[in-house]
């Protein structure tokens, strides 16, 4: 099986930039980096590193992969990304991770 | 070998679809579709079809079987009717918007309640606004022809929208008519192998069914707007090649004038209604009346220039709906009137045969009469 090389699809682009693909394909892997879903939140979490036990379980839990390990084995909430769905603090067995209105 | 066989019109369009070597079928059989199913099966079973038939659990896993299939590059099958075409219309916009060349075939068969099994287009008709081509046919073998076409046009880079090739429930699906079944070899020349523009593969990551904001779903709705005029040419070019290479053709591919060419007033007909149409018509003829009939074979996209050229010289119109937008009137109607707005030309709208009730000689003959005088269309019960 072969694919067709068509050029077509980057050929016209919306007023944003964003190419207008035959069949709104995405053909550039890894895009939705670029889509930082931060702005969604309403709630946000705040982690205390002094109280965590680093069991991984908010890291294990987040559903958009917004909490990460840093290079000193602490984890950390990449905000970029949080939605402020809060799974992170309902599953923390310490309650180390406590929440707020985000005031933006 | 071509060979000519008595064969069903399901048969025919299995027939036709083993020709066009699909490699995934998801079916879901539903009354009167069953038997292409059941016949595909049998293919397979006797290794006459390499394909592999999924027995799916619904016509919605069917749909989006057959996307899952699209998207992994091959071409593919399906049949239904009715609600099963109703149960597919979550899935049935996204299939046109990602621009995937699938064919599924509907045996149109009227929507519940009351709960009926037969014939009449409210299935198709309540699709028509959701990005598929729908090509309607008359006779057993424009079902086998149509299926065949079917593939080619939806696949031409400059279209690539899927078709439903709508047949009429029963009254095609199972009747038996002589069909010329064609060589495979012709068919193979006239229907090269499909080459998918993209496909799911691991080294080079891609996105089908991907999100579009306000920013651009616009633009993306107005190139399927685009590819559907497309069709239009298309449409003709390939019947245009299949009439060369098969010596069948129907009318332009969009529209088929029955004795237009000296009529004064005229029928609007759509799939197998178009045979008794055609009788009755050869009746006045006879009687010296100057009455004609226009097929229409593309619902999808609307031919609407060819309805205008073909109606320049008619003064009263009438138009057969199998289906009625509830609260309005028969769509075609509504259609026709729109695109003839600029002419003189009155139009009758008549309701026919829903859920199956036959649509008698008698009731086309007073459909002429009402169209001649120029009154009001009825319901024709």
């Amino acid at each position: 099986m072969s694919e067709e090389k068509n050029t077509k699809d980057f050929e016209k682009k919306s007023k944003c930039g964003i190419p207008l693909t035959v069949g709104a394909m995405v053909l550039e892997p890894g895009s939705t980096k670029k889509y930082k879903t931060g702005d969604w939140r309403t709630y946000i979490p705040e982690l205390n590193q002094e109280k965590c036990i680093k069991c991984g379980k908010c890291w294990l839990n987040c559903p958009d992969g917004a909490i990460y390990k840093d290079k000193e084995g602490k984890f950390q909430i990449n905000y970029d990304y949080c939605k402020g769905c809060l799974i992170c603090a309902k599953e923390c067995p310490v309650k180390c991770i406590q929440y707020k209105i985000e005031e933006k | 070998m071509s060979e000519k066989k008595v064969i069903s019109g399901s048969d025919a369009v299995a027939q036709a679809v083993k020709l066009c070597k699909p490699k995934v079928l998801p079916m879901y059989p539903i009354t009167p579709s069953t038997l292409i199913p059941e016949k595909l099966s049998e293919f397979i079973a006797n290794g006459e079809m390499d394909a592999q038939l999924i027995h799916v659990e619904s016509e919605h896993s069917a749909i989006s079987a057959l996307y899952g299939a699209y998207a992994a590059g091959v071409r593919t099958f399906t049949a239904t009717a009715s609600q099963g075409l109703a149960l597919m219309h979550e899935i049935i916009p996204i299939v046109a918007g990602s621009r995937m060349p699938a064919v599924m075939v509907v045996a149109n068969r009227a929507l519940s309640g009351p709960l009926n099994i037969w014939n009449d287009h409210s299935d198709a008709m309540s699709e028509r606004d959701q990005g598929w081509i729908q090509l309607y046919c008359e006779d057993v073998q424009e079902a086998f022809d149509t299926t065949i076409m079917a593939y080619k046009i939806a696949e031409k880079n400059n279209v690539l929208l899927p078709v439903m090739v709508c047949i009429d429930g029963f009254s095609l699906t199972h009747v038996y008519e002589p069909v010329i079944i064609e060589d495979q070899n012709k068919v193979d020349l006239f229907l090269p192998e499909y080459k998918p523009r993209h496909y799911l593969d691991p080294k080079n990551p891609k996105t089908f069914g991907a999100f579009a904001q306000p920013n651009t779903y616009f633009e993306f709705k107005e190139a399927e707007q685009e590819a559907m005029k497309e069709a239009l040419k298309e449409i003709q070019n390939v019947h245009k090649e299949f009439a060369t290479t098969f010596g069948r053709e129907y009318g332009g591919g969009l529209i088929e004038l029955i004795n237009m060419q000296d009529a004064e007033y005229a029928l609007v007909t759509v799939g197998g209604t178009t045979g008794t149409a055609r009788m009755v018509l050869e009746e006045l003829r006879k009687e010296g009346k100057k009455a004609g009939i226009i097929r229409i074979k593309s619902v999808r996209p609307f031919p609407k220039e060819e309805i205008i050229k073909a109606t320049k010289k008619i003064k009263n119109l009438g138009v057969i709906d199998r289906h009625i937008s509830i609260g309005s009137e028969g769509p075609l109607f509504t259609e026709i009137k729109a695109t003839l707005k600029e002419e003189n030309t009155k139009v009758a709208g008549f309701i026919a045969g829903l859920g199956g009730r036959d649509i008698s000689r008698e009731m086309i003959k007073k459909a002429f009469e009402i169209i001649e005088k120029g009154e009001e269309g009825v319901w024709l019960k």
